[in-house]
């Protein structure tokens, strides 16, 4: 087991055809991911790394019963995208583009909503389960299958994280990267929620950062609703206020969103908040000790 | 993005808001032109991009030609928070009974437009949030739905109970939201809200603030942008593909990812030094960004000593090594330059490094001690309160 996505995922690439699409195409094949289709208009009938591509969505589900997609669509055009995905078929969406506008993304979010499909991103890294299935652009060599899931806001902090889990040889159920915008899909919650429900996963690493309060949200749930060991991580802790750090939900406003609430909220439910990354196998293996 | 208060209000007068009469000037003599036209009193006040103006003495109210001149005087040229102030809103004084607080904004958990309205106006709203959070209605508003009518009138009636204010707040309410989607806002604020001895409603101040992500669609917004100094450099360092802001310490960064970059001021801050910067190089491969940002480490007299952190996923650590030894060629380098590279293609990248002579250590945290080490200059007081 694992959570959303697994060797049976049937993967769907929008902008297949693109510089990015198509080199991460062949990466995520290359990892072992199941790619049954891309989507790019216009493209129909070509192929990429012998994966058929379509013009629709709509045509590819039905041709090829994908049912997760990525996407790789320069940001202008990436909410219309996760709403084909989802209107075409799409149980899961994962979107890698940077820089999508706000307001689309609320948009998109309450049409996904409203349609009981799943979205990750935008501005994310995606995720993985080690051995089974890669989604975005991970570097699917420091992962190793095991126990521990993981969320992050980040991507290459992300992967910080994952190496000093592996090379302490603790391994990983499912990675995902949430992404680093202030309106994005599946967040804390929702993911802390699917570990707790996940045999396969024993003990869970969240890795927050500065902006917004979703961290304190997921402090109150870890309380209220997961029995599973935490531990956590908050990058920023020196970031100054009023500035934006790289992610556009990365900011201390108005004297919120700081580190130190964040640590606080945490240890006041008793997750042990690692101070720098080498500390996180350190408490991961005390924790699962326990 | 920001703009300032006149600006503001210009969006919420093409929006049928109303403001009071005001004009934007940029000398003494051109307030005092103003003024001939206005009724006194008259409020002066700087247009600055930084809160706080009032309690720094950026808006002051004059009765006679006299006043108009010795506030103009003083304002102009004043420095609030580090900016300078360069022009000042000369706005007709108006007698108002009450003051209202009404703003639309982001909220992440919902999800949506979120609308906030508070009869405490005319004060910081963080400040009201933070003593007395029931004094603030707060609004999801529906997609699909938008600021209907009785949405908007659902609002209105919070916070008045005359049939003709209600009226009135209502339209207001819909135009603002209106403003808010149309420019992709990601706030936008009347504090306060007043009504007049008339009884009329009017915006006294405003404020608003855009999507980054938006402007390359809202031509009309992007215009208005004023960067600062560092700002300026910020978005020179953006063109090429670097996300870059200036901080205040010794040891300059190079890192991919704006987590990782986060992380690694955070380490070096708890090995007892300061980062210099925030610098993310982003995840593409092109050696050029490598010059380039080492070029903008340099152009900052302050960095004692380099560290740069890579953990290559797309960023390829090899591409990065050439980078760096091409900058070091290029660029005037007399400073310590330490080396992390993991993730893809490190072994080829390593070898690059090492060839070149530079200190090549294997992960972050020797990376941050290394930096502290070599950092001359830095605060020796502060090494030895580290444990490790």
């Amino acid at each position: 087991m694992s959570i959303l996505i697994n060797k049976n995922t049937k993967l769907l690439v929008q902008g297949i055809t693109g510089r990015d699409g198509s080199f991460h195409t062949s990466k995520m094949k290359a990892y072992g991911t199941n790619i049954v289709a891309g989507v790019s208009p216009g493209k129909g009938g070509q192929y990429v790394e012998e994966i058929p591509v379509f013009n629709t969505v709509e045509e590819a589900v039905k041709a090829t019963g994908a049912d997760t997609s990525v996407i790789f669509v320069p940001a202008p055009f990436a909410a219309d995208a996760i709403m084909e995905a989802a209107e075409g078929g799409i149980r899961l969406v994962v979107c890698i583009s940077e820089g999508v506008p706000t307001l689309d993304m609320i948009k998109a979010t309450t049409y996904l909503k409203k349609k009981g499909v799943k979205l990750i991103g935008a501005n994310c890294p995606g995720l993985i389960t080690p051995d089974e299935s890669l989604i975005g652009i991970l570097p699917g060599n420091i992962f190793l299958k095991g126990n521990v899931g993981l969320i992050s806001r980040s991507g290459t902090l992300t992967y910080e994280m994952v190496n000093q889990l592996t090379t302490n040889g603790i391994g990983q159920s499912t990675c995902v990267g949430i992404g680093g915008d202030p309106v994005a899909g599946l967040y804390f919650q929702e993911l802390l929620q699917m570990y707790e429900d996940d045999p396969e996963t024993k003990a869970i690493v969240l890795i927050g950062e500065i902006g917004g309060d979703a961290e304190e949200r997921a402090a109150q749930y870890i309380k209220d609703h997961i029995t599973k060991p935490v531990v956590a991580f908050i990058a920023g802790q020196t970031a100054p206020p009023g500035k934006r750090m790289g992610h556009a939900g990365a900011i201390i406003s108005s004297g919120s969103g700081t580190a130190a609430e964040k640590i606080a909220a945490f240890e006041a439910v008793g997750v042990p908040v690692a101070r720098r990354p080498i500390e996180i196998p350190v408490l991961i293996k005390e924790v699962m000790g326990r | 993005m920001k703009i300032h208060e006149y600006q503001a209000k210009e969006f919420f007068s093409r929006y049928r808001i109303p403001v009071t009469r005001e004009k934007v000037c940029y000398s003494v003599e051109e307030v005092l032109k103003t003024v001939e036209d206005f009724d006194f009193p008259i409020v002066v006040k700087a247009q600055v991009l930084v809160g706080g103006r009032g309690k720094a003495g950026g808006v002051k109210l004059a009765r006679n030609v006299d006043e108009a001149r010795e506030a103009a005087q003083k304002i102009l040229g004043m420095n609030i928070k580090g900016y300078t102030v360069e022009k000042v809103l000369v706005a007709e004084g108006i007698k108002y009974i009450s003051e209202f607080y009404v703003g639309l904004t982001i909220d992440r958990n919902s999800k949506s437009v979120i609308f906030m309205a508070s009869s405490e106006g005319g004060v910081e709203i963080e400040e009201v949030a933070k003593e007395n959070p029931d004094a603030i209605h707060k609004f999801v508003i529906d997609s699909d739905l938008g600021m209907s009518d009785f949405v908007a009138r659902k609002i209105a009636y919070k916070l008045f109970s005359d049939p003709d204010q209600v009226k009135q707040a209502t339209h207001i309410f819909q135009q603002l939201y209106q403003l808010f989607i149309d420019t992709d806002a990601s706030l936008v604020e009347i504090n306060p809200l007043v009504i007049t001895d008339k009884g009329n409603l009017l915006a006294l101040d405003g404020k608003m603030n855009f999507d980054d992500n938006a402007l390359y669609r809202q031509s009309s917004v992007a215009v208005l942008n004023e960067p600062d100094e560092d700002e300026k450099k910020e978005i020179e360092a953006k063109k090429k593909g670097l996300s870059y802001i200036r901080l205040d310490g010794t040891i300059g960064c190079m890192v991919n990812g704006a987590g990782l970059a986060m992380a690694t001021m955070d380490l070096i801050k708890y090995f007892g030094g300061q980062p210099a910067n925030f610098l993310d190089i982003g995840g593409s491969s092109n050696p050029q960004k490598v010059v380039d940002a080492m070029k903008l480490l340099m152009s900052d007299k302050n960095v004692h000593v380099v560290m740069i952190n890579i953990f290559g996923g797309i960023t390829r650590c090899d591409d990065v090594a050439r980078g760096l030894v091409t900058a070091l060629n290029q660029l005037d380098v007399h400073i310590p330059v330490v080396v992390r590279l993991s993730g893809t293609n490190a072994k080829e990248g390593l070898e690059i490094i090492k060839q070149a002579n530079l200190p090549v250590v294997n992960t972050m945290s020797e990376a941050a001690q290394e930096a502290m080490r070599l950092c001359v200059g830095c605060n020796q007081e502060n090494k030895i309160k580290v444990k490790v």
